[in-house]
Formats: C-alpha cells, sequence, structure tokens
C-alpha cells in the first residue's frame, strides 16, 4: 500500500510593534531580565490590559495576506492554566471568535498552484521567560528551580493555524518559506526561528493514498528551523508507516525536540487532556474593525511573494526556478524588473542578476537597472574578465557600463587588421611554423596582439583575423 | 473641637477654605478618633500618619492599590504586600488634595456581605458593635459611620457598597459600570466591579464621585461621562416618575421593619411631587440572584489565578516543584469564601459545564437587562430596600454561604445590568439604619443624586449612631 | 445538583489548591448546595437570546503604539518572595 502523508501547521510571529500587546513597555531583544516590565505585564493585582493598536492592523493586514476573512465582531477570550511563564495564570488570546478566519495562501510551484486554507489567524499575548537551572544543562527534566524574565511577556503574538493540506516535508519547507517572506516584506514581524520571533508546531498523520480519512496525528513541537522541521517530519512520517504496515496503531502524543541539539531523539509525551475553561476577557471590549478600514488595507496590501513568483513566470516567460529565485530575494527581483524594463533579455538578465551579481555579492538595490541592462547586452562580446570587473563596480555610485564595454574591447575588424598584419609580419618563424601544422600557436599571436592593444581588443574578432590572414 | 462624627466633607472642605481648621489639624482629628474607637470597630487594617494633600481626609477599602502602602484586599495571600503604584482613583484624590486616612477593612477579595469574611478579623457596626456593618466595604462604611473618616471609597461587585451603606446608616453610591476605573482595583469581578464612594450625605457622595469618575486610558471599560456631575440642591421630586418594582419590595426575606421605612419613604416621594406607580420586574429578581453567583465566582476563579507565589504575596513552599508550591501556597493564602467561588467558578467554566452555567448565566443578563431597559421607557427612577435585613449579628450568616448571599439579593439585578445605584438611609427598625435603593437607567447618576438628596431633607435622617453619639456626650 | 468528590477534587487540581480532607467533605456538601440554587438559570429558554459579557456597549477601545516607561529593576522584584539576580526565582517548573 502506498501511504499520503498528512500536515497541518501552528505558526506563532512575534510582531515587532514598538510596545507589547497590552502595556505600554517597549520590546527590546537581550535587555537584562525584568528590565522592560509594568505592572500590567507582571500582572500585579488590579492592573487591567490595554490592547495595542498596531497589532491589531497588523494582524488585520496579514489575515488579509492569507486572504483570511476579517471578522466584523472579535473577541479576546482568556485561556486559563497556571506556569510560571504566565503571571496572570489565564493568556489572553483568542478563542471561537478570532480576529482572521478562512483563509487560502498560495503556494506556487512548478507543477502549478497549490493552496494552504488557513483556518484562522488570532492574536494574543505571548508568554515570558523560563529559565530552568540546576540538574542536567538547562534541560526541563532535572532542573532544582527555574528562573523567569518578564521582558518578552506579553510581546504580541499572531497565532496562524493551518487546514492539513500538506502533504510532503517539502510542502511545509516551502509553505513556511514563504510565510514568513511574507510576514517579513508586510513590515509586521522579523520572523527570525533563532530569536524566537518564528514558532511551529506540526501535525503528522498519514492515511492510505486516496482515502480522505484522518488518523491519529502526533504534535511536533519546538522546531527551530525549517531544515530541522522538514527532517523530524520525514522521520515522523515514516515511523507511523511502519507503524501501520506492522499491523499497529499510532497513538496521539507530543514530541519535544530539545531546540540545543538536533540529534536528540524527541522526549515523548502523552497530551494531557488540557481544560482551559475559556471565556470572554471581562477587561476589554471587543473588535469591530471597520469595513473601510478593512478594505483600505486590503487595497494596500503589497504583492506578495507568492503572487511575484507567478507574476515573474508570467510576465518574463521565466522558468519557475528562476521567478522563485528573484522572488525571494525582494531587491533581485526589482533589479531584474529594472533592467529587463531598460531593455535587457528577460532570461539573460535573470541569469546574470541570480549567478553574478548575487556571487559578487552587490547590493541590488542600488545598481542602476539601465546601466546593468547595457552590460547584458554586452556580455557576449566582452572579456569575461571584463564583465566580471564591470559587475563588481556596478553597485558603486556613477558606474557606467560604457567604461567597461567601449573601452574595453575593440571590436571593429579594420581597426584591428593593422596590428594583426604588423605581428604576423614581425614572428615570420612563427607564422611558417604554424603553416607547417603547429596550429597551437594561434594562442601565441592572440596574446602578441592584445598585449599590443594593452588588452583591450575583442577576442573573437581577433581570433577571425588571424585565421582570416594565416589562411587556414 | 472637630465632632467627626457629625462633620460631612462638605463642612469640612468648607472649614478648610475658610480658615477656620488647618489641614493637618482635620486630619488629626480623624487620627484621634480612630484611636479612640477603632480598637472596637476595626475599620481600619492600615492608618497613614503622614499623608499628603491640604483637603478633606479620605479612607480606601482595602481593595485600592496604593504606591508604597499595604494593599492585602483582606487577604493573607496579600500581606505585606505594598503596590509600586497608584489605582486611578487614588490617583485621581491624590489630584484632589484628597489625604488619605488609611485602608479599610473588608470581607476578602470582596467576597462577603459582613467584612467577616476578613483575614484580619471582622469590623463592627458602630449602631451596634455586636451586628456586622455590611460588606464587602464594610471598614469603609463603618469608619465613615463611626465618625472615623468624613468620607470613603468601597468597590462593589453585587452590591459590596450599597448594602453595607444600609446597614450603617449612610449614603453609598454604585456608579455605571464604566464611569469609574477599576485600574488598580484588586480584581474580584471583573464585568460588575466599580469603585463608589460611601458618605455621610448625597451631597458628599456626588462631591466625590465628580473626583473619581470619567475616562481613564488604563482601563478599556471606561467611558466619558455623558455629562458633567452636578452637586444637588432641589428640595423636591417633581417631574420624577418613579416605579416601584413589586419583586424587589416583596420578594421573601425582607423584614416587616424593613418594608415600613421603605413604604414611609415611598409616600414621602409622592408627596415631594413624584409620580409613583408599581412596576415589575419578574425575571431579574427571580433569577439575578443564580446569575450573579455564576459570573462573579468564574470571573473570580480566573482572576484569582495570578496569586500563585511567584511575583508578591504570600509563598508556601514545599520540597517539590512547583505544582506544590502553587497548591500550598494558594491553600493557605486563601480563606474559606475565595477557595468557595474559585471551586464553583472553575466548575462553572469546566468542559462539559460552560454552556449551562457560565453560557447561560449570560443569556440571563441580558434578560435581566432588557427588562431593566423597558422600565425605564416608563420611569426615571425605581426603588426599593437595599438590603432585606438590617445589621444582623456577628455569626449569624457564617456557617451557611447560601443565607449570606441572599443579603444582595436587591443589589444584585440592576448590578448585572450594569446600572447605577444609590443608597441613603430612610429610617430605623429595632434601632438599625434601613436603607433605601434608587436605581436609573446608565449614566443617570445626577437623577439619583437629585432625587436621594430630596429625598435625604425630607428624611431627616440623623446618621450619627445614638450609642456613639452619647458616649461622646458623657 | 451534587456533586462527586472526584469532581471536587478535579477542579481543585484545575484551581491549584491543595485542599485538606476536611475542606473536601465540607465543599462537596456546599458546593452542591450551591450549584442546586445557581442551576435555577437552566429554568429558562434562552435559545434567542444573546448572550452579555460586558453591560457595555462599546467596541474598538486601544491604546496607541507609543513606550511608557517601564518599571526600575528593583520595584519590579520589590514584592518578590524569592529572586536570583535580576529573576524571579520558583521551584522547578
Ligand atoms: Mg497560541
Ligand atoms: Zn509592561
Amino acid at each position: 500500500m502506498s501511504w499520503e502523508p498528512v500536515i497541518g501547521l501552528e505558526i506563532h510571529v512575534q510582531l515587532k510593534t514598538r510596545t507589547k500587546m497590552f502595556c505600554r513597555c517597549e520590546l527590546g531583544f537581550g535587555d537584562p531580565e525584568n528590565t522592560r516590565t509594568c505592572p500590567v505585564c507582571l500582572s500585579h493585582p488590579g492592573t487591567l490590559p490595554v490592547p495595542n493598536a498596531k497589532a491589531i492592523e497588523w494582524t488585520v493586514k496579514l489575515g488579509l495576506a492569507l486572504g483570511c476573512e476579517i471578522a466584523p465582531h472579535a473577541v479576546f477570550h482568556r485561556k486559563n492554566y497556571f506556569y510560571p511563564d504566565l503571571p496572570k495564570g489565564y493568556q489572553i488570546s483568542q478563542y471561537d471568535q478570532p480576529l482572521c478566519t478562512n483563509g487560502r495562501f498560495l503556494v506556487p510551484g512548478p507543477d502549478g498552484d497549490a493552496y494552504v486554507g488557513i483556518v484562522r489567524a488570532h492574536l494574543e499575548e505571548d508568554a515570558a521567560k523560563n529559565v530552568h537551572v540546576g540538574g542536567a544543562a538547562g534541560r526541563i527534566s532535572g532542573a532544582d528551580r527555574t528562573l523567569v524574565d518578564f521582558n518578552r511577556g506579553g510581546t504580541p503574538l499572531v497565532e496562524i493555524v493551518t487546514r492539513p493540506d500538506l502533504r510532503s516535508a517539502e510542502d511545509a519547507r516551502i509553505f513556511l518559506q514563504l510565510l514568513r517572506q511574507t510576514v517579513v516584506e508586510l513590515g509586521i514581524s522579523d520572523a527570525e526561528m533563532e530569536k524566537g520571533s518564528l514558532r511551529f508546531d506540526v501535525n503528522v498523520s498519514v492515511r492510505p493514498e486516496g482515502s480522505s480519512e484522518l488518523r491519529t496525528r502526533t504534535e511536533l513541537k519546538n522546531m527551530n528551523s525549517f531544515a530541522f522541521a522538514a527532517r523530524g517530519i520525514a522521520r515522523e512520517i515514516g515511523r507511523q508507516i511502519e507503524i501501520y504496515e506492522k499491523g499497529g496503531e499510532v497513538d496521539q502524543e507530543t514530541l519535544h525536540f530539545d531546540p540545543t541539539r538536533e540529534d536528540a531523539p524527541p522526549l515523548r509525551s502523552k497530551e494531557e487532556a488540557q481544560d482551559y475553561r475559556y471565556f470572554p476577557e471581562p477587561d476589554l471590549v471587543p473588535l469591530a474593525p471597520a469595513r473601510d478600514l478593512v478594505e483600505r488595507a486590503r487595497a494596500e496590501l503589497p504583492e506578495l511573494p507568492g503572487q511575484r513568483i507567478r507574476r515573474l513566470e508570467r510576465d518574463y516567460a521565466l522558468p519557475f526556478y528562476d521567478a522563485e529565485v528573484l522572488s525571494g530575494l525582494p531587491a533581485l527581483a526589482a533589479l531584474f524588473e529594472r533592467t529587463v524594463a531598460a531593455g535587457g533579455d528577460a532570461k539573460a538578465t535573470s541569469n546574470l542578476v541570480m549567478n553574478q551579481i548575487v556571487a559578487a555579492g552587490v547590493d541590488p538595490a542600488v545598481v542602476d537597472g539601465l546601466e546593468l541592462a547595457k552590460l547584458v547586452e554586452a556580455r557576449g562580446r566582452i572579456p569575461r574578465a571584463a564583465l566580471d570587473e564591470a559587475i563588481a563596480a556596478s553597485g558603486t555610485p556613477g558606474f557606467r557600463a560604457d567604461d567597461y564595454t567601449a573601452d574595453t574591447a575593440i571590436t571593429d575588424a579594420e581597426e584591428l587588421r593593422p596590428v594583426v598584419e604588423r605581428i604576423l609580419e614581425g614572428n615570420p618563424s612563427q607564422v611558417e611554423a604554424y603553416r607547417g601544422g603547429k596550429t597551437g600557436l594561434l594562442g601565441f599571436f592572440v596574446g602578441q596582439v592584445m598585449r599590443e592593444l594593452g588588452g583591450k581588443a575583442n577576442p573573437k574578432v581577433v581570433n577571425e583575423l588571424l585565421r582570416e590572414q594565416l589562411g587556414l | 473641637m472637630i465632632d467627626t462624627l457629625r462633620l460631612t466633607a462638605e463642612d469640612a472642605a468648607a472649614l478648610l477654605e475658610d480658615g477656620e481648621v488647618a489641614a493637618a489639624e482635620l486630619h488629626g482629628a480623624y487620627l484621634e478618633a480612630i484611636r479612640a474607637r477603632d480598637e472596637e470597630l476595626h475599620a481600619y487594617l492600615t492608618t497613614v500618619d503622614a499623608p499628603e494633600g491640604e483637603g478633606v481626609p479620605i479612607a480606601f477599602k482595602d481593595v485600592i492599590s496604593t504606591r508604597g502602602i499595604e494593599t492585602t484586599a483582606g487577604s493573607k495571600i496579600l500581606a505585606g504586600y505594598r503596590p509600586v503604584f497608584d489605582a486611578t482613583v487614588a490617583k485621581r484624590c491624590k489630584q484632589a488634595g484628597l489625604p488619605l486616612l488609611g485602608k479599610t477593612n473588608m470581607d476578602e477579595f470582596a467576597m462577603g456581605s459582613s467584612t467577616e469574611n476578613s483575614a484580619y478579623g471582622p469590623t463592627r457596626n458602630p449602631w451596634d458593635p455586636e451586628r456586622v456593618p455590611g460588606g464587602s466595604s464594610g471598614g469603609s462604611a463603618a469608619a465613615v459611620a463611626g465618625g472615623l473618616a468624613p468620607w470613603a471609597l468601597g468597590s462593589d461587585t453585587g452590591g459590596s457598597v450599597k448594602q453595607p451603606a444600609s446597614l450603617c446608616g449612610i449614603v453609598g453610591l454604585r456608579p455605571t459600570y464604566g464611569t469609574v476605573s477599576r485600574y488598580g482595583i484588586v480584581a474580584f469581578a471583573s464585568s460588575l466591579d466599580q469603585v463608589g464612594p460611601l458618605t455621610k450625605t448625597v451631597r458628599d457622595c456626588a462631591r466625590l464621585y465628580r473626583i473619581i469618575a470619567g475616562r481613564d486610558a488604563y482601563d478599556s471599560t471606561t467611558v466619558e461621562l455623558r455629562e458633567p456631575v452636578e452637586i444637588p440642591a432641589a428640595e423636591d421630586l417633581r417631574g420624577l416618575r418613579i416605579g416601584v418594582p413589586r419583586e424587589l419590595n416583596e420578594v421573601e426575606g425582607i423584614e416587616a421593619g424593613v418594608t415600613d421605612a421603605v413604604r414611609r419613604a415611598i409616600d414621602l416621594c409622592g408627596g415631594l411631587g413624584a409620580e409613583v406607580a408599581t412596576c415589575e420586574l419578574p425575571r431579574s429578581v427571580e433569577y439575578g440572584l443564580a446569575c450573579y453567583y455564576l459570573v462573579a465566582p468564574s470571573e473570580a476563579s480566573s482572576n484569582l489565578a495570578r496569586y500563585d507565589g511567584v511575583r508578591y504575596g504570600l509563598r508556601a513552599e514545599g520540597n517539590g516543584a512547583i505544582r506544590e508550591m502553587y497548591e500550598r501556597t494558594r491553600d493557605e493564602g486563601f480563606g474559606d469564601e475565595p477557595k468557595r467561588r474559585i471551586m464553583l467558578g472553575t466548575y462553572a467554566l469546566s468542559a462539559g459545564y460552560y454552556e449551562a452555567f457560565y453560557g447561560q448565566a449570560q443569556k440571563v443578563r441580558t434578560v435581566i437587562a432588557r427588562e431593566h431597559a423597558a422600565l425605564f421607557e416608563r420611569f426615571d427612577v425605581l426603588v426599593s430596600p437595599t438590603s432585606p435585613t438590617v445589621a444582623f449579628r456577628l455569626g449569624e450568616k457564617t456557617e451557611n454561604p447560601l443565607a449570606m448571599y441572599l443579603s444582595d439579593v436587591l443589589t444584585i439585578p440592576s448590578n448585572m445590568a450594569g446600572l447605577p445605584g444609590l443608597s441613603i438611609p430612610c429610617g430605623l427598625s429595632d434601632g438599625l439604619p434601613v436603607g433605601f435603593q434608587l436605581i436609573g437607567p446608565q449614566f443617570s447618576e445626577n437623577t439619583l443624586f437629585r432625587a436621594g438628596h430630596a429625598l435625604e431633607r425630607a428624611l431627616e435622617f440623623d446618621f450619627v449612631p445614638p450609642r456613639l453619639a452619647a458616649k461622646d456626650r458623657a | 445538583m451534587a456533586i462527586t468528590r472526584d469532581e471536587v477534587l478535579h477542579v481543585a487540581r484545575l484551581a491549584r489548591l491543595a485542599l485538606t480532607d476536611a475542606e473536601i467533605e465540607r465543599l462537596q456538601g456546599e458546593l452542591s448546595a450551591i450549584l442546586d440554587a445557581v442551576g435555577k438559570v437552566a429554568e429558562l429558554d434562552l435559545s434567542d437570546v444573546p448572550p452579555t459579557s460586558h453591560p457595555l456597549d462599546v467596541v474598538n477601545v486601544l491604546g496607541e503604539d507609543e513606550p511608557r516607561p517601564s518599571l526600575p529593576v528593583g520595584d519590579a522584584l520589590a514584592n518578590a518572595p524569592s529572586r536570583e539576580g535580576g529573576f524571579f526565582r520558583v521551584p522547578a517548573a
């Protein structure tokens, strides 16, 4: 039997607002512990949350980018549980009336469009940071005490839940990368996994190919990189298939990965039946995003990476691979488009931009498209070294392609012919040897011509002239 | 010689203004009264020796956070806790120049109707020290009635300002929900909690409400007042339409002496020119108490989760991990009533029970609000007794939580609807004060003050407890 | 409406209350009586009635994303039962 993986994701994205979700402590990274706190985010008695307007605006923006419906009436709920990183004993989150629901996120692929369904995207507050000390090297199990730093506590966090629409670890990786790029381009999060501003959990199950059942799933927690997640997913798919093929059953459990040690096997735990006792947060009034503001935000949405891939393919007849690579670096894509608009051939420009510009480490944002178009046009007739030199210099202010194309290479045969004739006249014995069959001497003549001209000759034209003169 | 038993805040302000008394002298007179009488009454948990401000001194229920001054909410779990910030109402009183006399006793986390649930011992009623002052703002009510503060702030969730005002023979306002900031008020039930004044007169009440009311950027559930607060002066009730809801006046358990005093006050309203008619609030009264005892404990179970021994307050540590610390801290720190309500609320919110309990109670809340709104199309004010009984004896109801809960049966319905309510003393029953409750639509405080003031003038109730007046003369 | 001893224990665990046996027994009786009384709300058919979670009819009360000063770390930790450096310290979580 062949098996089909069924994968869903739950992603947490920290917003990069200036202040926290429910108080106005300034957000930072790497500050000394408990220096970014106030009575509200320490949950002192009597303190109350005041929602961050910017965080709500950005969640709506993200919801629109995910193709979600924006609720006309959304409510914050309390999610009740005890943990030292949760100072109120509840997290303010959203439950059955989230801001964004029912979305559809385009994931272009080489074989056509795929869409990942978005169940919901809601706004909540991040927990504080627990440091487990004593015992075995910071591991939860075996620590003898826990230290709490509330600096991060209360950071606005958007939770995105997908439908189980992904069918492979690779699909999941592509989706996550595209999603990451989307939030970064929206300017609402730096979405860096190393800093914890992008985190995700993965739900995995498998089913017989062609069936539509949903079997028991396991949850993979604490993923710290796309590659790590892809490996973890692939391994879990394999494990579940093996269990079924041996006639067993998969248990519902959670696999906790150790983010500090990629080689460590995950800790398994049965899912404890949680009872979060959600109820509407009485300290807050409902959200009712104004319809005209939502529509304006929709209109002002920038082109999203997924759409950009499709447009680059369509408008420039680029292969999927080129479109994906270019789109992945928006400044590169922009340079590509500037250059083509100035007359550069699309495919040649794409190659030059993706390979040489990137390899030379030039900042694509500062390159003049018109000058680059001239280089693209001249690339076949100027020496490789000159082209490399030109590309390396293309990011410097006042760069002019003509300095490298026009001056470098004399391509006019009539201008070169007297020089070629002079060299042949000055080396009669080599000419004789050549005519006698030592054709390897061609390089010698090219070298002599180049030396005469200080290298500023088109080698292709020089070659042609030499062959013509030598009569072969 | 300042007679703190009789001096109103308004009179005190006049003395200060005219330079007849210095602020320190006034403050000293109250501290002297506290020294003389608070050993018996136990209205205060903390007093302040050198307060700031040149105005009329004030006492705060210990639920109001005061920077640097211990704030316990009557609970052992907050023993020694000194807030690093002022509640918004505390800040506004400071800005108005009111020096703080101290923090008053209360039922733990404002859960109770007698102030017997304080972890620091009960407060006694100045009219009869064998009796309770009501609760949960019993300390504030006793302080004002006993001449230990010219005025005070309390908080009211199910009736915790109105009911002790009634039992202590003074004036208490539960404001429209959302007109007074809850920022810095130790939370009991967020959708119900509201800070209100306890004063000797309706005019004092309006003056204090004017200081504390208004939108606060730190409390997203506050709104601007619709109109400025007026200090009432009218002496009649002409043009006022008064509804007397049958159920609020006839529900089982109202003492005969209470009914008589309230009847006389209602008759007086007619004499002052009001149109008086009976009306109905059938479901509000029948289901209000049940609704309240689902909504308030549910919210409380969540609001009290922050008392976990991590950041402030009591910690009881065992040898085990975090869970043991939580459980021991909360077991040792909370008294019986908070535990009972945390358990009840946790149960009502838990999986499988939410719809039948919390969800259904929220719908009942809609029914109650609609019933009141319909009456306010015909009436400006609804009236009833504030409490079904006069002050009861200490210990009388402590063994039976349900009996204690019934103390608030008349104050709860309008609270559930977010409506303002004013309690003024309207007479005596067996020598103990009876409270008269006036309820209005949202933001109708000015109407309540006008009506309350006119009635107060006509009733000529003497707010000085006779036994204390006699003592002072002796 | 009677509540069982197991339910009392379950709720106490959710609420992080270490109750004594005497407390459990007393609460079982008291909670049963209270639940009986409050269960009265179920008598009403309110299928068409919307819930009220808030007495005020307002929406969108928000704060601008403008920082205000945080507490000095000494104030943040002033009431802490136990600390270590700038951290709050608790038993192993
Ligand atoms: Mg979440
Ligand atoms: Zn803060």
